[in-house]
């Protein structure tokens, strides 16, 4: 285990961004500059962080690494238990990649408060690494929970004029969902005397119990994913919150819920998922067609690419599931891991694009104050570097070869054919749907000529502006053309999932 | 059962140690009351002080002299000193220093600040020691009395003020039909068993006759009436709203820990021989509290009604605890109590701190802006409100997790989702505490009140709900070696 003055490594990549906000949160408004520098200092160095945790991580096991075993409440049996195995591990990359985008756009965006605002992004940031390595199920929730709270007035204090309504929303669907998790939770722990995740996973339920369990987890992990039609939170947050809440929203908060039925859901309670795996995909199927319909209706940006969001999402909780249809069908686990890969793949590859996505629109947003796509047209004419990169990202957001787009999308829409003609004839629809309301937008925003007066006086990126963008655009692509290092990273986890879901854990006799 | 009668042969002074809470409070107080009688004018403003270094000295005694090893009996069987009692009456103690402490400026400022304040402070807290130390009938009563008078009267405190009185004749009113309740009760209790003695009705409740379920539903209003519980809640909201907010304060804390008391010696000891006497009581009476609690909270404008229908919530919670009729619901009971007071201390100081100098009016509308104006004191008021919504890592969080822990425990599934989904709802009016404090602008620009030195105490408090959110098996240890297994 890799020790860093005295923490291990996961620890500080909990705790390091956790302190460094409150520090910022210290600094205090009056020395605005010092706090953004401090802050993205931090993120930086969380940033730092995670090559040694990649370096370290021994590909060719399904079991944790990096573990940290502390009791924390010995009267629960709850302990203060990190880890990461090949599903967490690039999700807390993509976190820590994130937040680093988010903070230098905000360089000069945001004026109002700017230290608390760098400070509870720090905080958040810490709190949903803690999220993807907590390997105790209380100590998982404790940070689901308390995500929340930077989240919450993020989109409240920075965010549009219908803020209060959306945070709320958010908060509150979020919170309902999550409770009935809890309850589950702990009705595991009183079957299981503990509450470590590994344990849960192991533990012999009857079929009645998991049905349950099963339906108290897909409303926790439905609403975050965010899965139709539990879905309604998410455009009215998206809309309202501040550029950076957006990127963090859809790039690793949405992503939560698809490790949580990777995580929970899928080994827990199997034979359950295998009997109700037609809802979960029902529900995917519907995500994909039907919001891809309502995103092409869209007159607001940042609300078509929520929609847009909640239909790519749709893949994820698709691909998670698919599994059981393909054993069935083939008879054989051989081409079964196909959808897990896909979801996870998709999973990254989402969390870049729409938070590119939502960056651009931030980049107009803060030279024309709207959102609307009929305030703009002909960007290209004035913003042309803007332009190339928007275009970029909307191509890998319909699924173009070469990008990340393709390759969870497609190899979810694979996994669909061996399960099932039907499911993947519904899902490649996306193909023509994702790339129409998403090229749509383009068409309206970037392309034709200029809109109006506005419009021919925005300037074209800055420094900072193109630093970012660039550095989101070569993720892009390298998922897109080298996904290799990524799929290495999390196949061994994915065979050992898929073992662990295919075996039932009904109690014999 | 130790026999009362062999007590009472050898009692000597030091066999009254256990006892010296009560006895060393019931002194100082008369002491104090002689101070400021004749203190005059000019050394008056003594007498606070001199109330904040008697409570001391009674925790200190409590601690060295006070502590038992076990659970011993006292005065003919009527008193009982252990392990939770000194506990609680140590919590009692501070909770009511602190409170004290967080009003001073509050009362100054409204020139309320006449001794007698601090003294009947002091004698309803003595009502609470007597309280949690019973171990007749009797005693419960007197307790219960002295509490309740004192409190009566501390809610008329602000004689100017038509809302005040109107809300101390609600309580004295309807408080005394509860004590009636209560009387007859006991009586009943009385006439069925021949005794007073909760240790002798603990033996014989296990084989009861109907007379008993009577008697029961007797005490067990009153009990509600003094835990303000649904549908004996209706004193809750005007008097949180119509007595003095130091009052209001004083009221929603320290008293908490003698119902919690009250029904610890009476329904889980002296009838816990056949719990389901009263769990199915309590279960309406939780199952109503939660439901009309949140519901009612959130129509509230007013920062002081709506923690009042937030206490009838909380107690709903901690009866929930009660009717698990199991060691682990006692023990996730005892530590909600202690969070709950922990937790309303500060939110309630806050409110005390940030009201403005003119007037009572504390509305909701008044907390907007305050996260501008006064970014300390917002900051701690959005830890209390999350520590009370149950949200991690806060404190408050923890409470209700051992709440529905031991519901489900017990096998009480629907009422486990039943608290997690109130709880949600409730989560709505704190949440809008945070929204108003720094969502909205501010109307008012008064500045708040420097106040050094409650601002530390209130950071100090707000801390511990922190830290013991981030380390609750300090808590735990706590309630489990208190309630033990029985």
């Amino acid at each position: 285990m890799l020790k860093l003055g005295g923490l291990s490594l996961l620890s500080t990549l909990v705790w390091l961004p956790i302190g460094g906000g409150l520090l910022t949160l210290l600094i205090g408004d009056s020395r605005a500059r010092v706090a953004r520098w401090f802050a993205l200092i931090v993120s930086l160095a969380t940033l730092l962080l995670c090559v040694p945790l990649y370096q370290g991580f021994d590909h060719a096991t399904a079991s944790f690494q990096f573990i940290e075993r502390l009791a924390w409440i010995r009267q629960l049996h709850a302990e203060y238990y990190l880890g990461v195995d090949g599903i967490s591990l690039p999700l807390i990359v993509l976190t820590a990649f994130m937040t680093v985008p988010v903070l230098i756009a905000a360089w000069s965006a945001v004026d109002k408060r700017p230290a608390q605002y760098f400070a509870a992004f720090l905080v958040l940031e810490g709190l949903m690494i803690g999220v993807f390595c907590a390997m105790d199920a209380l100590l998982f929730y404790f940070f689901w929970e308390a995500m929340l709270i930077p989240m919450f007035l993020i989109i409240g204090i920075w965010g549009g004029p219908r803020r209060v309504y959306a945070t709320l929303k958010f908060f509150l669907y979020t919170f309902l969902g999550s409770v009935l998790m809890l309850v589950a939770l702990i009705y595991l722990y009183l079957k299981s005397g503990e509450y470590s995740i590994a344990g849960f996973q192991a533990l012999p339920l009857t079929l009645i119990e998991q049905r349950w369990i099963f339906l108290a987890f897909l409303v926790a992990f439905a609403v975050k994913v965010p899965m139709w039609p539990v879905h309604t939170w998410l455009p009215d947050a998206h809309v309202e919150a501040p550029t950076g809440g957006s990127v963090i929203l859809a790039a690793i908060m949405l992503k939560m819920g698809g490790y949580g039925l990777l995580r929970f859901s899928l080994p827990m309670t199997p034979d359950a998922s295998r009997e109700l795996d037609w809802l979960v995909i029902g529900l995917s199927l519907i995500a994909v067609v039907y919001i891809g319909f309502v995103a092409l209706a869209q007159t607001d940006m940042k609300k078509l690419i929520a929609y847009s969001s909640i239909a790519h999402m749709g893949f994820v909780t698709m691909g998670a599931f698919l599994a059981f249809g393909i054993v069935a069908r083939t008879g054989s686990s051989g081409g079964a891991v196909t959808g897990l890969d896909g979801a996870m793949v998709q999973m990254v590859s989402h969390g870049l694009i729409s938070g590119a996505l939502f960056l651009c629109i931030g980049v107009m947003y803060d030279r024309l104050h709207s959102r609307e796509i009929s305030a703009y047209g002909g960007v290209i004419n004035v913003m042309p570097k803007f332009a190339g990169f928007m275009v970029l990202f909307a191509l890998a957001n319909s699924g173009l070869p070469g990008t990340s787009g393709f390759v969870g999308e497609f190899l979810v829409i694979l996994a669909s054919f061996k399960a099932n003609f039907w499911f993947a004839f519904l899902a490649a629809t996306t193909l023509i749907l994702g790339a129409a309301y998403t090229l749509w937008l383009v068409k309206r925003v970037i392309f034709g000529p200029v809109g109006n007066d506005k419009v021919a006086s925005m300037a074209d990126l800055n420094g900072r502006e193109m630093l970012v963008l660039s550095v989101l655009a070569a993720a892009v692509l390298l998922v897109g053309v080298w996904p290799a290092p990524l799929v290495q990273t999390m196949e061994v986890s994915m065979r050992h999932l898929l073992e662990q879901i295919l075996v039932s854990k009904i109690p014999v006799g | 059962m130790i026999n009362p009668a062999a007590t009472a042969s050898t009692m000597t002074l030091a066999s009254l140690a256990p006892a010296i809470t009560e006895i060393a409070l019931a002194t100082r107080i008369c002491a104090v009351l002689m101070f400021d009688v004749f203190a005059g004018r000019t050394w008056r403003y003594l007498t606070h002080g001199l109330t904040l270094v008697v409570l001391a000295v009674c925790a200190w005694l409590t601690v060295s002299v006070g502590a038992v090893e076990s659970r011993t009996v006292l005065f003919d069987g009527l008193y009982v000193a252990d392990k939770l009692g000194v506990f609680l009456k140590l919590a009692a103690l501070m909770a009511t220093a602190l409170s004290l402490f967080y009003s001073q400026t509050y009362l100054d400022r409204r020139r309320m600040h006449g001794g007698e304040y601090d003294i009947l402070a002091m004698t309803a807290l003595l009502g609470i020691c007597v309280l949690v130390s019973a171990n007749s009938l009797l005693t419960v009563y007197l307790g219960v009395e002295l509490l309740s008078l004192s409190l009566y009267a501390l809610v008329a405190f602000d004689r100017n003020s038509g809302i005040a009185a109107e809300a101390a004749i609600k309580y004295f009113v309807l408080g005394a039909i509860a004590s009636g309740a209560l009387l007859y009760g006991m009586s009943m209790l009385y006439g069925l068993t021949g005794t007073l003695s909760l240790d002798r009705i603990a033996t014989v409740s296990a084989a009861h006759g109907a007379g008993f379920v009577i008697a029961v539903a007797f005490i067990i209003v009153a009990v509600a009436f003094k835990f303000g519980a649904v549908p004996f809640h209706m004193w809750v909201p005007d008097v949180y709203h119509g007595a003095p907010a130091s009052v209001a304060l004083l009221i929603a804390t320290a008293p908490k820990l003698a119902s919690f008391a009250l029904i610890m010696r009476l329904l889980v000891y002296g009838l816990g021989g056949d719990p389901a006497l009263w769990v199915q009581m309590l279960t309406v009476l939780a199952v109503l509290s939660l439901l009309l609690g949140n519901i009612l909270a959130i129509a509230q404008t007013n920062i002081r009604r709506m923690l009042a229908y937030s206490a009838i919530a909380n107690v709903g919670f901690i009866l929930l605890g009660f009717i698990t009729a199991d060691a682990s619901g006692y023990r996730a009971a005892l530590s909600y109590t202690l969070v709950y007071v922990l937790t309303t201390l500060g939110s309630f100081g806050v409110v005390l701190l940030a009201a403005r100098s003119d007037g009572e009016a504390d509305d909701l509308d008044d907390f907007k802006g305050l996260g501008a104006r006064d970014p300390l004191l917002a900051l701690l008021m959005l830890g209390l409100m999350l520590s009370t919504a149950g949200v991690p890592p806060l404190v408050g969080f923890w409470a209700k997790l051992w709440i529905i822990q031991a519901l489900l425990h017990t096998h009480h599934l629907a009422l486990a989702i039943l608290a997690v989904l109130v709880s949600v709802i409730g989560a709505y009016y704190y949440l809008r505490v945070i929204w108003y404090m720094y969502f909205d602008a501010g109307r008012a620009q008064t500045p708040i009140a420097r106040e050094t030195g409650t601002r530390i105490a209130l950071g100090f408090n707000t801390l511990a709900v922190l830290a013991l959110g981030l380390l609750p098996n300090v808590l735990l240890a706590l309630c489990t070696r208190l309630i033990g297994t029985p």
